[in-house]
């Protein structure tokens, strides 16, 4: 097996995802088979090649340090579920212990 | 268990490393054009990269590479010749994406150090690395009582700082500096902030967090040979506070260790008014970072020639100056530290430039100077006289102009503003008179009003006419030339 239920709820908790169980049954089995299909690619990858992380080739993509226009306060708040004193609102940070 | 700094130094030895946040001062963030100025509107300097909007892309900022880069040269780094951005995944309300674009295991400069002075002694701490990552935004907590986060009913973010671009200096464990291993973590910061401000690749502020230190303390019994179980102490924002940080973890750790209890790797807090830590997230789960190599950006390849024309554009790093100095200036190491931690070092050099002697520069400057600005609470470079007014003061006192008590009229009256030292010298009136015509008449008026003393002086009594040339000073306010006066008692009264 290439990935448990157990982790698969693990990864749905660090990335915010509130699964219920039968999703994690239902999700699980698949994120399985997705990842033993890809990890085909393995029995093929040859001695001394390292992993790819771009197919690109291209390296030193850069901007020169000039300024550009912004959005205004208006436009960046605009899709805010919530704002004050021009900042994003958001729910508490800490639970209380 | 309470246990004295002392008390802990007896029974172990302590192991520090810093990691050392400081943020660059490109014009534009990390990975997008907006700017970097401090102290803008909340929400201004905002674009879609910048607040993790969907569909934006990121662009690296060349200039922040080049600075990364020109600082792992000055700290003695290997430069890489490719490597590659990576996301470090959470939720946090500062980070406007579900990640941090940083640098994971193939950081931009590796394996370096960096010589500190402390006490007249060097110590050379190990770089580990130097990566390039990107700030987070900042938050204000509203509804507890204490503005912290804990307690508060909400948070209000501002994105203004979100995607600066920040480099992370991080030291190898410090062991061996014993009791001194406060000091030393300080002269480090201390050091590393001189050199990037030399660099010019940053403001430094400590105070405005353009500079932030988190500090990892350990301690393990003496002579055991050990180490012992960290802990990585966050929000150390003062020089000060990375001292008192060491210190008050060592104490700490040594109490815990006392009782017969183990030392938990946790992450604390550092209350600048108690100077003590609290436990910070030891309740949250481990952290699970699940690093990959960022896809949106390419990895970075910098060409030899590219960074050997940054090594070639170092400026003089402070190491090179200050052994430059102590050879020319003939100081002890001591000495140029008491130089160095004045903030005189710029102006003292300043002014042996434009003629005066190391020892006069170096006496004007730390003693009368440095007390006027001690007592203006203001560095002693902001005071408003410049290098060459004090060359000229004290041209001055060496030409005989002027004594040491009118000199430090005259400084008066260049921070009052009322002009250059000779301006002050013309208005003020305050050159030293050596013309014998005027003293001989106060001195023969002295010597009318004090028949005693004059008596003993021609009895062979000469230490006694010190109380003739007194009465001599005070009638001319302090502006006759002493030693001619005591020349002239003596001789009116062979």
């Amino acid at each position: 097996m290439a990935i448990t239920r157990d982790e698969v709820a693990h990864l749905a908790r660090l990335s915010r995802l509130a699964l219920s169980d039968e999703e994690l049954d239902h999700l699980a089995p698949q994120l399985d088979q997705i990842i033993s299909s890809v990890a085909q690619v393995q029995e093929v990858a040859a001695e001394g090649i390292p992993p790819t992380s771009h197919a690109t080739g291209l390296t030193n993509v850069f901007r020169d340090d000039e300024p550009v226009a912004c959005l205004s306060p208006a436009e960046a708040l605009f899709g805010a579920p919530a704002e004050e004193l021009q900042r994003f609102k958001v729910p508490r940070i800490l639970v209380e212990e | 268990m309470t246990v004295t700094y002392e008390e802990a130094l007896q029974k172990y030895e302590p192991v520090f490393g810093l990691e050392t946040h400081v943020e660059l001062g490109t014009r534009t963030k990390m990975f997008c054009g907006c700017p970097t100025a401090f102290g803008a509107e909340p929400n201004t300097q905002v674009c879609p990269v910048c607040l993790g909007l969907p569909g934006s892309l990121p662009v690296v900022n060349q200039r922040a590479i080049e600075f990364a880069i020109r600082i792992g040269l000055a700290l003695n780094c290997s430069i890489a010749s490719w490597c590659r951005f990576a996301r470090k995944n959470y939720f946090y309300p500062d980070m406007p994406k579900n990640f941090q674009i940083s640098q994971y295991d193939e950081p931009l400069c590796t394996d370096g150090y960096l010589d500190v002075l402390t006490g007249g002694e060097t110590v050379r701490v190990g770089i580990e690395r130097v990566h390039l990552e990107e700030d987070t935004g900042k938050s204000l907590h509203v509804g507890g009582a204490t503005g912290r986060i804990q307690g508060a009913e909400y948070s209000l973010v501002d994105y203004n700082r979100s995607g600066i671009p920040l480099v992370e200096i991080v030291t190898k464990p410090v062991p061996g500096t014993g009791y001194l291993a406060p000091e030393v973590a300080r002269a480090y910061v201390t050091e590393l902030r001189d050199v990037l401000r030399t660099l010019g690749v940053s403001d430094v502020r400590m105070e405005e967090g353009s500079m932030r230190c988190d500090v990892n303390t350990s301690i393990a019994a003496r002579g055991s040979g050990a180490w012992g179980t960290r802990t990585e102490t966050k929000n150390v924002n003062s020089l000060r506070s990375v001292e008192r940080a060491v210190r008050s973890e060592i104490s700490r750790q040594a109490g815990v260790l006392d009782a017969g209890e183990r030392v938990v790797q946790e992450t604390r807090h550092f209350h600048e008014d108690t100077g003590v830590t609290t436990s910070g997230r030891s309740k949250e789960e481990a952290q699970d970072y699940r690093y990959f190599p960022e896809p949106d950006l390419v990895p970075v390849a910098p060409a030899d020639e590219w960074v050997s024309s940054i090594r070639a554009s170092l400026p003089e790093l402070p190491s090179a100056r200050r052994a430059r100095l102590i050879s020319a200036w003939s100081l002890s190491e001591l000495e140029f530290e008491s130089l160095r931690n004045a903030g005189a070092l710029d102006v003292v050099e300043a002014t042996v430039a434009v003629g005066a002697s190391p020892a006069d520069a170096r006496k004007w400057w730390l003693g009368e100077l440095a007390r006027k600005a001690n007592d203006d609470g203001i560095e002693v470079s902001a005071l408003p006289i410049t290098p060459s007014d004090v060359a000229r003061i004290a041209a001055l006192v060496k030409a005989g102009t002027l004594n040491d008590r009118l000199a430090r009229e005259v400084i008066d009256g260049v921070l009052w503003g009322e002009g250059t030292p000779d301006e002050v010298v013309e208005k003020r009136g305050l050159a030293v008179v050596s013309d014998d015509s005027a003293l001989i008449a106060a001195v023969d008026e002295a010597i009318a009003a004090h028949p005693d003393v004059a008596e003993k002086v021609r009895g062979g009594k000469v230490a006694a006419a010190g109380a003739l040339v007194g009465a001599v000073m005070k009638a001319t306010r302090g502006q006759a030339d002493a030693p001619r006066v005591r020349e002239l008692i003596l001789e009116r009264l062979s």
